[in-house]
């Protein structure tokens, strides 16, 4: 029994260190910018640049606006079908895959043939048109992440039951959807919000190929011209990682305490 | 005019058609339930009521309006659910307001109709509580407010109490019907627990395969029931076949003994001719002194101490007659194989013609 628990640590040291180990190298090695001591000189560097403001403010508004319209897409699908199509479910879910099989490479070049300045849906015509267009981008592919969320807090609930209470209580729809609904799947809602959160500030494919300036294509650039900046760049990108994981998982710990199905 | 009408509803999913032209009128105040087995189209009547389901043909009128046009949010009906159906998220006060809010009661109207309510299910002081913080019958009994504060016209009772332990089902039970009564409030309730519906219920419609075999008071659904499904399904019944001896004095005979019926055996039966009869268990006994007009004797194959009563099945000719004495101190219960007499009163026994 002992021999097994030191076993198991054992396998847990390893596979921590193996993270543990490149990101404390590349966190010493972003200290090194000044010869001879450890500073903060790239840190400060990397905040001071206007670009970096710019990309991550760019990134945060993108994020923002994609959760938004993600969770107004998402949260009434995926009740519409819990509620008046489960056979469509199977369906449903494999769509919601498809951007995890369809790369972002491909997804962004049929943007570009569908929605170019000479087609019939401009969008890439002009700078907000294709902001839009980069923000449908980032919800289809956080919608694999989102969809199942969400689908997953809707199964703790008894949807159909809570539909029907509400609408003998003389609810309208979007009463049902805004009051009874939405707030008991919210733990997946947030869940789903910080994945996307993640995954729209450390996008680059999209961004990069509708040329537009977001934080990825931000992070590739300096790490092409820079020494210093770009590990320090990378611990930041990993604290806001991991920033959200964090986050994730104080709202699956909120989740359990909340009320469950009778 | 009746307050609650059920014209000609029928109800089909696909080929299948689970309520068969069902007919039925309610009046206000009065406490009806559908009693019957799964499948039955209890439910499904139900839930056309509330307006979740359309009806395939007919239409439900209630105080004089037809309400098939009608969303089930626009109907003012009040419902509990099996599952209780509380909202998680909300209070028990919220969930209590929600169909006032709806409604666009004033705050302060809100708040004395929520003490009110939670006043008459006397859970006061858990208005603070969240559903998932209350046990099950406490939950059911804040739905049960939540669906009543609205004041609606008709209160529906979808298995209730079918989620809860026996004890809680009892007394819940007794208060859900206390309530209707000093609420005055037309209730439809639907049970597949026959002792539910025979202990609460103004009316009882058995349902079977879509139909309604007998609707009756609760004495008339136990003690005459109109086929034999309901015979079988309400209470324990003894199905006896017996031979007609003599349709003119109400002769039959069982196995080889003959007995004289007290119901007019009816002029379509002529002698030989085969007849069900239907005997509840407590209404014979094989004790020494046993009260009746009727004897059987046959040999007895079993007996079960129950507690409160000896359960004995006895072998007359071809039938197997169970029967329910009460247990008493002096009492012996009858061996297996003994020769024994069960009496009864002619009338207890009665003739199934469906």
């Amino acid at each position: 029994m002992k021999t097994q628990k030191i076993g198991a640590w054992i396998a847990v040291l390893f596979g921590a260190s193996y993270f543990i180990v490149p990101l404390i190298a590349t966190f010493e090695f972003s200290l090194r910018m000044r010869r001879g001591e450890y500073s903060f000189d790239a840190y400060r560097s990397v905040f001071s640049d206007v670009q970096f403001r710019e990309s991550f403010s760019y990134s945060i508004v993108m994020a923002i606006l994609t959760i938004v319209f993600g969770v107004l897409l998402v949260v009434p699908t995926a009740y519409w079908v819990r509620l008046r199509l489960p056979q469509m479910r199977p369906v449903v879910e494999f769509i919601t895959l498809m951007p995890l099989v369809i790369p972002a490479i491909v997804i962004v070049f049929g943007y570009l043939r569908l929605y170019n300045s000479s087609s019939y849906i401009p969008f890439t015509g002009s700078a907000r048109g294709t902001d839009l267009l980069l923000m449908f981008s980032f919800m289809t592919l956080s919608l694999p992440y989102m969809y199942r969320s969400v689908d997953t807090a809707m199964r703790t609930i008894d949807v159909g039951t809570l539909t029907e209470a509400a609408q003998s209580l003389g609810a309208s729809w979007p009463t049902i959807m805004f009051k009874c609904i939405f707030p008991n799947v919210m733990s997946g809602v947030l869940s789903g919000a910080f994945i996307t959160f993640a995954i729209v500030i450390g996008e680059f494919t999209m961004p990069s190929l509708l040329n537009r300036p977001a934080f990825g294509p931000y992070l590739q650039l300096i790490g092409a011209n820079r020494a210093y900046e770009p590990p320090a760049l990378a611990v930041i990108a990993f604290a806001i990682t991991w920033g959200c994981m964090v986050l994730l998982q104080l709202v699956s710990r909120f989740s359990k305490s909340a009320p469950s199905k009778p | 005019m009746s307050f609650l009408e059920l014209a000609g509803i029928q109800k089909s999913f696909g080929p299948v058609q689970v309520v068969k032209d069902f007919d039925m009128t309610i009046e206000k105040g009065e406490f009806v339930s559908f009693l019957g087995p799964s499948g039955c189209g209890k439910t499904t009547i139900l839930r056309m009521i509330a307006g979740f389901e359309t009806p395939s043909a007919g239409t439900v009128i209630i105080n004089g309006r037809n309400q098939n046009e009608l969303k089930p949010n626009q109907r003012n009906i009040g419902m509990v659910f099996q599952a209780y159906a509380l909202f998680p998220n909300m209070t028990v006060h919220d969930n209590v307001a929600f169909g006032l809010k709806i409604a666009g009661m004033e705050k302060s109207a809100v708040d004395a109709r929520v003490k009110e309510m939670l006043g008459l299910i006397h859970l006061g002081h858990l208005a603070d509580r969240f559903p998932y913080q209350m046990s099950g019958g406490q939950q059911q009994r804040v739905a049960l407010a939540r669906a009543l504060a609205p004041k609606p016209q008709v209160l529906l009772l979808d298995e209730p109490l079918s989620a809860l332990d026996a004890k809680i089902r009892v007394s819940l039970r007794e208060e859900i019907r206390a309530i209707q009564q000093q609420l005055g409030i037309t209730t439809v309730f639907v049970t597949h627990d026959q002792e539910e519906a025979l202990s609460i219920s103004d009316r009882i419609v058995v349902m079977n395969g879509g139909r309604a075999d007998q609707i009756g008071t609760p004495f008339d659904i136990y003690n005459k029931p109109a086929t034999r499904f309901v015979a079988s399904f309400v209470g324990t019944l003894n199905m006896i076949e017996a031979r007609v001896a003599d349709p003119a004095t109400n002769r039959i005979t069982i196995g080889d003994q003959g007995i004289t019926l007290r119901e007019p055996l009816g002029s379509t039966l002529k002698a030989g001719d085969k007849l069900s009869l239907a005997l509840r268990p407590e209404a014979g006994s094989i004790a020494e002194g046993a009260k009746g007009d009727t004897a059987l004797t046959g040999t007895v194959v079993s007996s079960n101490f129950l507690g409160s009563v000896i359960r004995t099945r006895m072998k007359v000719g071809d039938a197997v007659i169970s029967f329910d004495m009460f247990n008493a101190p002096g009492l012996t219960p009858p061996a297996v194989g003994e020769v024994a007499t069960l009496r009864f009163t002619a009338s207890d026994l009665l003739i199934i013609r469906e």
